[in-house]
């Protein structure tokens, strides 16, 4: 694994980790109470909180599809969850996350029940250190079902990185910034739980067929993790514990 | 953004129960929900924090960015509030540029910290005329269970209280990342705390929920500290189509000063720390 035969740059992880080890994970639903799902999902310090609303009547009333419901995203970052301070409102950043997450949680979901409405899922985060947008995807699944919208099956995410030549699960805002050698390549890739079928992949940086393959199978295997703590949130209630974590290690 | 729908049947149930003194969630007319805080949220903000009042939940930051000082105040720093009410927070929150009640609640409080002189916008002038730090104390709802607004009042001033200013480089003119140990310049007299109360009934009620908020004829929202010992008021602002009378005024004058005395221990405690 990981090209053993060629020499990377990028030999240890910053923050010590396993190259195929995640950040610690947490998550637990019902933490917005008036939603009628919601969920928070961390890894390391990336926190989104997820909530979702309908379904409801959708306005325009022109866009309402009277086969289905439909579901509609929206993804935002907080003024303060990075460190140069983000305008607050709308981007365009913003909208095509939305728009990619959209799609990856359209496929697994079945609105065929609600015509003519809309599920909204709303994705904020408070805190980023990279790969915001699969924690809000892996928030948002659970908001979902915790909102008892029908599902085919869940969806987890992890965002994989090739560091120069080091291939990497659930990359942090250091190694996003690398530089050196080949740089840094950032892929967010979402799985279906039981087929395994990929519903979001993106990239940005430079790496061979080959690599993406490998790439490809280090996120799958992840992605089971990361089932697994959703799985146990959304059966268990667990309460939101994460806070306390995220303090531990600032110290 | 549209207001909640209350069914009439509700709405005299919630005002029978207050004319006669009780509340549906068993508080007394001016008791205030579990009030719960949490420092730390964001480990980039200068500070960010979560403040809930029973099933109120904000989240609220500060960052602090450089800027040219106004003409008008040339070695002060500069403050500017922003109050996001997220659709995720209710259903009567709509996406889009914030609606009038998110203008207001950010004026309210934006109001309440600088002409209260609580920030020393003199300590925050690096160069006269040229620069000055800039405060962003930007205010996201969470979930809305009525009274925002106090919630909100309550995270600014305990974010504020926590911020550090980050490291300024002098010499390439720009920020480090990375927080000194300086804290905000504050001045702890002029600290101010919102209680937002409600005309329901023939009563005067403290920390609303969202039915209850729905319903009532008129808030009125006062700021109050303490000089020398004695309550002060440092902003006021009343919303709504109701009118207050006499007797009502002098109610709300009244219970603001007591529950200020009854609290204003452990706001200074939260803000300031121990």
């Amino acid at each position: 694994m990981n090209n053993k035969m060629v020499k990377s740059l990028y030999e240890k992880r910053t923050d010590k980790r396993k190259f195929d080890e995640i950040r610690e994970i947490s998550a637990a639903v019902g933490v917005v109470p008036s939603a009628d799902g919601s969920a928070v999902f961390q890894t390391g310090s990336t926190k989104a909180i997820a909530v979702v609303r309908g379904p409801r009547t959708l306005h325009p009333q022109h866009m309402q599809d009277p086969r289905t419901g439909i579901l509609r995203v929206n993804y935002g970052m907080m003024p303060f969850s990075v460190w140069d301070r983000i305008r607050p409102g709308p981007s365009r950043r913003g909208e095509e996350i939305s728009k990619v997450c959209e799609w990856a949680l359209s496929s697994v979901v079945d609105l065929s029940e609600f015509p003519n409405t809309v599920i909204d899922v709303f994705i904020q985060i408070p805190q980023a250190d990279a790969g915001t947008r699969v924690a809000g995807l892996n928030a948002a699944a659970m908001a979902l079902a915790h909102a008892g919208i029908p599902m085919k099956e869940m969806i987890s995410a992890i965002a994989v990185g090739k560091i120069d030549k080091t291939l990497v699960v659930d990359i942090n805002k250091d190694e996003e910034d690398y530089r050196e050698g080949e740089g840094s390549t950032d892929i967010p890739i979402a799985f279906t739980s039981r087929t395994k079928k990929i519903t979001l992949l993106q990239l940005d940086g430079k790496i061979s067929p080959a690599e993406l393959k490998e790439a490809i199978e280090l996120g799958k295997s992840a992605c089971e993790k990361i089932l697994e703590v959703q799985t146990d949130a959304l059966l268990n209630g667990n309460k939101e514990k994460d806070e306390v974590k995220s303090k531990k290690e600032k110290k | 953004m549209s207001e909640p729908i209350i069914p009439n049947m509700l709405r005299s149930r919630i005002i029978e129960a207050i004319n006669g003194n009780t509340r549906f969630d068993g508080r007394k007319l001016s008791e205030y929900r579990e009030i719960k805080i949490e420092r730390g949220i964001s480990k980039n903000a200068e500070s960010a924090v979560k403040v809930s009042f029973g099933k109120t939940e904000v989240l609220a930051g500060v960052k602090m960015g450089l800027a040219e000082p106004y003409p008008d105040s040339r070695d002060e720093g500069t403050f500017m509030t922003t109050v996001e009410l997220h659709p995720m927070a209710s259903n009567d929150f709509e996406m889009g540029k914030p609606g009038i009640q998110s203008v207001e609640f950010a004026r309210i409080i934006d109001r309440g910290i600088r002409e209260s002189g609580f920030i020393d916008f003199k300590k925050l002038c690096i160069t006269e005329g040229e620069k000055v730090w800039q405060v962003f104390l930007d205010i996201f709802a969470i979930n809305n269970d009525g009274n925002l607004l106090d919630v909100m009042g309550l995270a600014a001033i305990v974010a504020l209280g926590s911020a550090k200013l980050p490291v300024y480089n002098k010499k390439e003119d720009k920020i480090e990342h990375e927080l000194s140990k300086d804290s905000l310049p504050l001045v702890k007299e002029n600290l101010s705390f919102n209680m937002t109360l409600h005309k329901i009934g023939e009563k005067i009620v403290a920390d609303v929920s969202k039915e209850e908020e729905s319903i009532s004829s008129y808030r009125m929202s006062v700021a109050m500290g303490e000089a020398k010992e004695s309550p002060r008021i440092t902003a006021m602002q009343k919303g709504k189509e109701g009118a207050i009378s006499p007797e009502d005024m002098e109610n709300i004058l009244n219970t603001a000063e007591l529950k200020l005395k009854e609290m204003f221990p452990r706001v200074k405690e939260e803000v300031f720390g121990k």
